[in-house]
This record gives C-alpha cells, structure tokens and sequence, in this order.
C-alpha cells in the first residue's frame, strides 16, 4: 500500500527521527545561539534577554581571545600529527598486511577507538606523571637531562610532562588517532591497483606515483579524518583538564562560564566558535568529496 | 603485483600499533599493583586486594547500574530511529536526501560540549528537570549516527527486486518487512546497536551536561580523576572497564566481517 507512493512511505519513515532530530537536536542548537545574542548584567548578575551583540564583543578581549586561539593551534598540531602518524598505519594495514597481521592491525585500531575514553586519559596520567612510566623510561636509558632540556622549554615545557602542553598534546594524539586511521585506510584501500601499475608501467618510481596517484587519492579520506581530530579538539574540556596546565581551553571556558560564573550568554558565545569554524570545515571538506570516505 | 614494502614504513606502522596498544596494557598492570598513593613505576609488589575493595563499594555499583541503564535505553531509542532514516535515505532519492544525512551526522560532527551545553540550555528554558530521561535523551541523540552508519551499509546491498518479489508475491508491508528486510538487516543492527551501547556507556562530556545529580560510571571515574579519593579503586574500575567494552567490539567485529565497518563515534 505504502510502496504505490514512496513520498508517502518516505515521509512515514522518516516522520519520528526527524521530529526526534529537529526537535531534540536543533532545537537545542538555536535555544543555544539564542542565549548568544543575551548579556548577563555586570551589576545584578542577571542575563538580560535583549539582543546585543555585546557578548560577542567580550570574545575579542585579550584573555578569550587568547583561549581561542590556544585551541585552534593544538587543533591543528593535533591534527597535522595525527595525519603524519596515521598515514604509514594506514597503508601497510591497507595495502600490505595479510591474515594475522590484518587481524592485529584490526585490533590495535578499535580497542584504543572503543576503549572507555577516560580510561585512555587516566592510562596517560599514569604514562606521564612525574614518578610515572616515561620518566622511568628515560632514566633507565639514561636520558633524564633529555626530558629535562624538554620540560624546560618555556611554554610548551612545564613541571612534568603530565601538567605541560606537550602532555596534552601527546594525549590529543592518541586518543583521536583511530579516527585519523581509519577514513585514510578506507580511502587507500579503493585505490584500484591497476592505476598503481600503471604509473609504474609507464615509468613512474615508487616515490613518483606515491605522490602523483596514491596520496591524491588518499587526500579526502585525510580531509575525512582530520573533521574529527579537529573537531573533537575544539570541543574537548577533559584532557586538558586532567593532562596539561592551568591555561583554558575553549571547551573548559565553556564549562566554566556555565557553571561556576553563571554566564550562559558567554559560554553559548564561545561554543559559537567552534561552530562556525566547523561548519567551514565540513563545507570545504564536502567540496573535496571527504564525506565519500568516510 | 605487490611491491614489497619498504623497511622504514614497516618500522613507522610497527611504532604505531605499539603507541595504540602499549597504554591499555599499562591499565591492566596498575590495577595489580600494591602501591596506594602515587603513580609509582615499577610497581612495588602485585596483589589482588583491591578487586575485593572494589566489589564493595556501593557507590561504583550505583554508578555501573546507571550507565547500564542508560545505555540499554538510548540503544533501544537509537536502533528504531537510525534505521527509519537509514531505510528512508538508502531506498530513495528525494529532495532533501543530503541534507538529512548531515543533520544524522550532526551530533558526532560536532564537539560534544555543544550538544551538551545546548541539550542544558533547552532544559533550562523549558524547566525540565535533569533525570534518567534527559540523560538518555543526549545519549540517544548521538547514537542514532552509529545505527545509521550500519543500517545504510546493509541497506545498499540489500537488493530491490527481492522486496518487490516479496510485493509481487502478495506480502503485505509489514510481512516484507519481517520476512525479507529484517533478517536480511539483522546482524548490521546488532552490531550498531552494540556500537551505540558501547558509545553510550562510555559518554561523558554530554552527560556531564545533562546528569544534575545522577552519576554515571564515566562521571564517578572523572570525579576520581580530579579529586583522587582511592587510586586502587579507580585503577580496578578502568580494567574492569576496557574489559567490558573489549567484548562488544570484538561481537561486532565477528558480525560485521565483510566490512562495512564504521568509524562514526566520536566522544
């Protein structure tokens, strides 16, 4: 009955989740942007619902300013490293490893991807702590003034490597990378091998076709994986929370403006950022054809 | 025709999967370990007396019981509503088709905290009051994407012309339906649904957002990382952890073999 009018039956099926969606979600979202456009009240504490675009213009003072773009650098250094790693995994898992190995390689991507995320960042406190593995390590090898002439590098360096940027950093890195890999190894795995002997057959070395056929290709399956590196960076207020210094990021500015200053105006502000940024993001990544990679 | 790989890349792939895994092994060492208040290395000595600690604290049980709850829940919300917008947008093409399949992708595009905050500024025009519900409401929210990923997979190789034999043959909707379309979607949906169960019951940036006072396994392990109470505890917590979610993955890995694998969840 339903068939005979697929408007009808699409509509039917798609009735609930997008009144679910439209609702829920985007309500939400514009409820959010709404907020935006409120000032609280330097004297009584209050939000005054008038539009202004005051609260915007709190973005721009030096301190926000410098939250924003705090964390739309260790985005993009997340991000870039992310790619630079994830890509030799991603080919040999794609195109060289066989039975067993594929197997392993399965597993080491989707046990850090799907294991609880807190866990991930507990596992790197312990990693990373003063008394912890890695100052260990580099005293066993007998490179402790090593980690030191690291530490001590003004601003990225720290006390330890668990209350430093580059604490954070590393744990940025490793707890999005799975998302790097995988969009990079689904693209690298449609490349028809044929194009591959073709470069060759007419002359091309290992190097050339690599950079003349395989990485083109791979390109928007990167594009893919780095949406979610850069927007799970943007947004995350916990690692650099638990692994990093008292310096905020956007997400803990956020969290921060909500809760214990009671600025809803400026916090939904601030998640306006990321938003926006996001929303170029997707646009020129759709234009690259990254969503047919993922 | 395989070239042989070179050396240095081999190194750099081995290097990786070493940097995946070594972290989660480290876990399984320190729930051993004797030593209560610093995150010595090595451990000074193994025991298994913290697993009996664990096992009775009410308060870790409590918080288990919950996300169990939730995550049962929001998977049950997500499976109905991500294959509805999985069968609609893989068996038609209409205007708008694009457009909806952002919107499904939406919630995980976008970082968690602007769910979350925008899911609490909804709440507090509306005055509702935080609840199991409104956990469950963000929860289901992001897992519909992961449901959705597996359904429209299966839906694309799922061939027209058997639902129109099935049609053709004088099965009603609903028959096609429960003899053709689902069997054929099964193991798609048990493997998303697992995902989304996974997802679920190891969210924490949203639910901080919408838990008032409830708390959630996530939420009891991230007050433990700001204000430690018991190391040795929470160490117990996040083996018992990896181990739970090891299962799930590996369930689905085992359904879902010929490889629509999905890389939609992000936290």
């Amino acid at each position: 009955m339903l068939w005979r009018r697929p408007g009808v039956f699409v509509g039917t099926l798609l009735a609930l989740p997008l009144a679910w969606l439209g609702i829920v979600y985007i309500g939400s979202l514009v409820a959010l942007l709404v907020q935006s456009f409120y000032a609280l009240d330097d004297f009584s504490g209050v939000i005054v619902e008038e539009f202004t675009l005051a609260t915007y213009g709190a973005l721009l003072r030096s301190s926000n300013l410098d939250i924003i773009l705090r964390t739309v650098g260790m985005a993009v250094a997340v991000t870039l490293a992310s790619a630079v790693i994830a890509f030799p995994i991603a080919y040999v898992a794609a195109r060289h490893a066989r039975g067993r190995w594929k197997a392993l390689f399965y597993l080491a991507v989707m046990l850090p991807l799907w294991s609880s995320y807190l866990v991930k960042v507990y596992a790197w406190k312990l990693i990373l702590a003063k008394e912890g593995i890695l100052t260990w390590v580099f005293a066993r090898l007998q490179l402790t003034p090593l980690l030191e002439a690291v530490l001590s590098i003004p601003v990225i360096g720290g006390n330890s490597l668990s209350v430093s940027y580059i604490g954070t950093f590393l744990v940025f890195v490793y707890v999005w990378l799975p998302y790097m890999i995988l969009p990079t190894q689904a693209a690298l795995e449609r490349v028809p091998a044929n194009l591959l002997d073709a470069s060759s057959d007419l002359g091309g070395r290992p190097l050339q076709t690599f950079r003349h056929v395989t990485l083109p290709l791979a390109l928007p399956g990167i594009v893919a994986g780095s949406i979610f590196t850069f927007s799970l960076t943007l947004g995350d207020y916990i690692i650099p929370q638990i692994v990093g210094s008292s310096r905020l990021f956007i997400g803990q500015a956020v969290y921060v403006q909500q809760g214990t200053a009671g600025n809803i105006p400026l916090a939904a502000a601030f998640t306006v950022v990321p938003i926006v940024i996001m929303g170029l993001y997707l646009w020129m990544a759709k234009r690259r054809g990254a969503f047919d990679a993922l | 025709m395989r070239s042989e790989t070179p050396l240095p890349l081999k190194l750099f792939a081995g290097a990786g999967l070493a940097f995946l895994l070594a972290p989660l092994l480290i876990i399984f060492v320190y729930a051993f370990t004797t030593e209560e208040k610093s995150f010595v290395w090595p451990p000074p000595g193994l025991t298994l007396k913290w697993f009996a600690v664990t096992w009775e604290r009410p308060d870790v049980w409590k918080a288990l019981g919950l996300s169990l709850q939730v995550a049962t829940v929001s998977t049950v919300l997500a499976l109905v509503l991500g294959t509805l917008v999985a069968a609609a947008v893989s068996r038609s093409r209409f205007f708008g088709r694009e457009t909806i399949s952002l919107l499904v992708i939406l919630p995980i595009a976008l970082p968690g905290i602007i769910t979350g905050i925008a899911l609490r500024s909804a709440f507090s025009i509306l005055d509702i009051p935080f609840s199991f519900w409104t956990i469950v409401l963000g929860h289901a929210t992001f897992c519909i994407v992961v449901v959705y990923n597996n359904a429209v997979a299966r839906f694309r190789r799922l061939s027209g012309s058997l639902i129109e034999a099935s049609m053709d043959l004088g099965a009603d909707g609903f028959q096609t339906f429960r003899h053709i379309i689902l069997p054929n979607i099964a193991t798609s949906l048990l493997a998303g649904g697992m995902l989304a169960f996974a997802l679920s019951f190891d969210e924490v940036i949203v639910t901080t957002f919408t838990a008032g006072q409830e708390q959630t396994l996530p939420l009891w392990m991230l007050e433990e990382l700001i204000r430690p109470r018991q190391r040795p505890v929470t160490n117990v917590v996040a083996l018992v952890v990896v181990v739970v979610t090891f299962l799930p993955i590996l369930l689905a890995f085992l359904l879902t073999r010929d490889g629509d694998e999905t890389a939609g969840a992000a936290k």
